[in-house]
């Protein structure tokens, strides 16, 4: 497969942004439910006013919390639970990459 | 296609309960989940374990598995024999949670068209008969170098899906795409490519691929977001007494000056150096003094020379003189 043609997409963020139900069929789920981990402080829109819209970022997030909970058979407190513990685990990471010490 | 060993991705025996299954499958989705492992093929080991989950979990599948299976090992070579599954009806719930899974070829051979049929809703259609339904997202990871968030660039990914012709052969069907990586691109954001995902049933419309960016780990500068880091060596004069220096930046040398009286560790932002955006981000130099080595005679005198004029205590704030 050679010269195939150039696919140009559109990178999720807040200029991009999706609207819930744009975004909760990318993310493979219900408007219900992405209103519900909204509720719960676990996702938070990249956009608040006037309507909610949810980026990349969110969407990778989404993404995990249904990972978390279908392989574990999760309920959300848990994965709320180990969604904490990851971000602290990322932002420990982040702050000892940036100070030069590599983490593997 | 290669044979699918599930009962040996999970390391259980042929004959082990759905407990021991269950038990097995938990271990190893602890140790090997994405989430929480970041191997780079912790995603792929967990795919393969969630299939033999799949699998073995159900009766009736794991029944029409071991019957298939028959003396198969697993790397060989496979073919399903033709109209294997006419003993079987599969229930076929299209998951609990709703979404499509990726499957490998070997699945999709067996149990696919199953699926595929209790996801259009009614078993009792034929696929001719089936109603329009738009096809699967896919989701992939695309790793790019850093220089691509500074000046766009365009990138190949090669992309593997099971697909099923007109005759209901699965095959792993690999395609190329290039994707233009758009300027300013940070690692975590999606790049949405509506129509690359799956062709849809009937007359629905193809399926949207996300690809999920990643920089590559630069030998130079470190990212976080949206700002850079670099750490800059300087010489115990330049930080003492103040220095113009070079600093090198994707986009080119910049000047930059260290102020007098720095230390090692300190933090100097070139505002807007970072990756470029509507706020770009920064790029911070954390300064590292580096003393010459003391390795002659000339070198000696200097250093005993600054111990004797400079009445300089590094552990004055100690308090004590230990």
């Amino acid at each position: 497969m050679n010269a195939s043609p150039i696919a140009v997409g559109v990178c999720l963020t807040e200029e991009h942004a999706l609207e819930i139900n744009a975004f909760a069929a990318a993310c493979g789920t219900e408007v219900e439910f992405v209103r519900v981990l909204v509720d719960e402080g676990l996702v938070k829109p990249i956009i608040e006013e006037p309507t909610w819209r949810f980026g990349g970022e969110e969407l990778a997030r989404v993404r995990r919390i249904r990972r978390l909970q279908r392989d574990f058979e999760a309920n959300l407190q848990s994965v709320a639970v180990m969604l904490d513990l990851i971000d602290e685990i990322e932002r420990l990471r982040a702050q000892l990459q940036r100070s030069g010490i590599g983490v593997p | 296609m290669e044979f699918k060993d599930y009962y040996k991705v999970l390391g259980v025996e042929r004959n082990s309960s759905d407990d021991d299954i269950k038990k097995a499958f938990r271990r190893l989705a602890r140790k090997h989940h994405p989430d929480i492992n970041k191997a780079a093929d912790a995603a792929t080991r967990m795919q393969e374990l969630n299939e033999a989950h799949e699998v073995l979990r159900d009766k009736e599948k794991r029944a029409a598995y071991d019957a298939v299976g028959q003396g198969a090992q697993g790397g060989q070579p496979f073919h399903p024999p033709p109209g294997w599954n006419s003993g079987f009806e599969f229930s076929g719930e299209p998951g609990e949670f709703g979404e499509e899974v990726d499957h490998s070829a070997f699945f999709e051979a067996l149990f696919g068209a199953a699926r595929r049929q209790a996801t259009q809703g009614g078993a009792g259609h034929g696929p001719g008969a089936a109603h329009a339904r738009r096809g699967q997202d896919h989701h992939a990871k695309i790793v790019v170098p850093l220089e691509d968030a500074f000046h766009g660039a365009t990138r190949a990914i090669t992309l593997h899906s099971p697909e099923m012709d007109a005759k209901g052969n699965v095959a792993l069907h690999e395609r190329t795409l290039q994707v233009a990586i758009p300027k300013g691109i940070r690692g975590g954001q999606q790049i949405r490519l509506a129509g690359q995902g799956s062709p849809g049933f009937g007359d629905g419309l193809r399926g949207d691929l996300y690809l999920e960016v990643e920089l590559a780990p630069h030998p130079t500068w470190r990212v976080d977001g949206r700002d850079l880091y670099f750490t800059l060596r300087v010489a115990p004069w330049e930080a003492a007494l103040g220095a113009s220096v070079n600093v090198p930046t994707p986009d080119g040398t910049v000047e930059m000056n260290v102020p007098a009286g720095s230390q090692t560790g300190r933090k100097l932002r070139l505002r807007g150096r970072g990756i470029p955006g509507s706020t770009p981000g920064d790029l911070y130099v954390m300064l590292e003094l580096v003393l010459p080595p003391a390795s002659n005679d000339k070198a000696r005198d200097v250093y005993r020379q600054m111990a004797k004029d400079l009445a300089f205590d590094p552990r004055a704030a100690m308090g004590a003189d230990a």
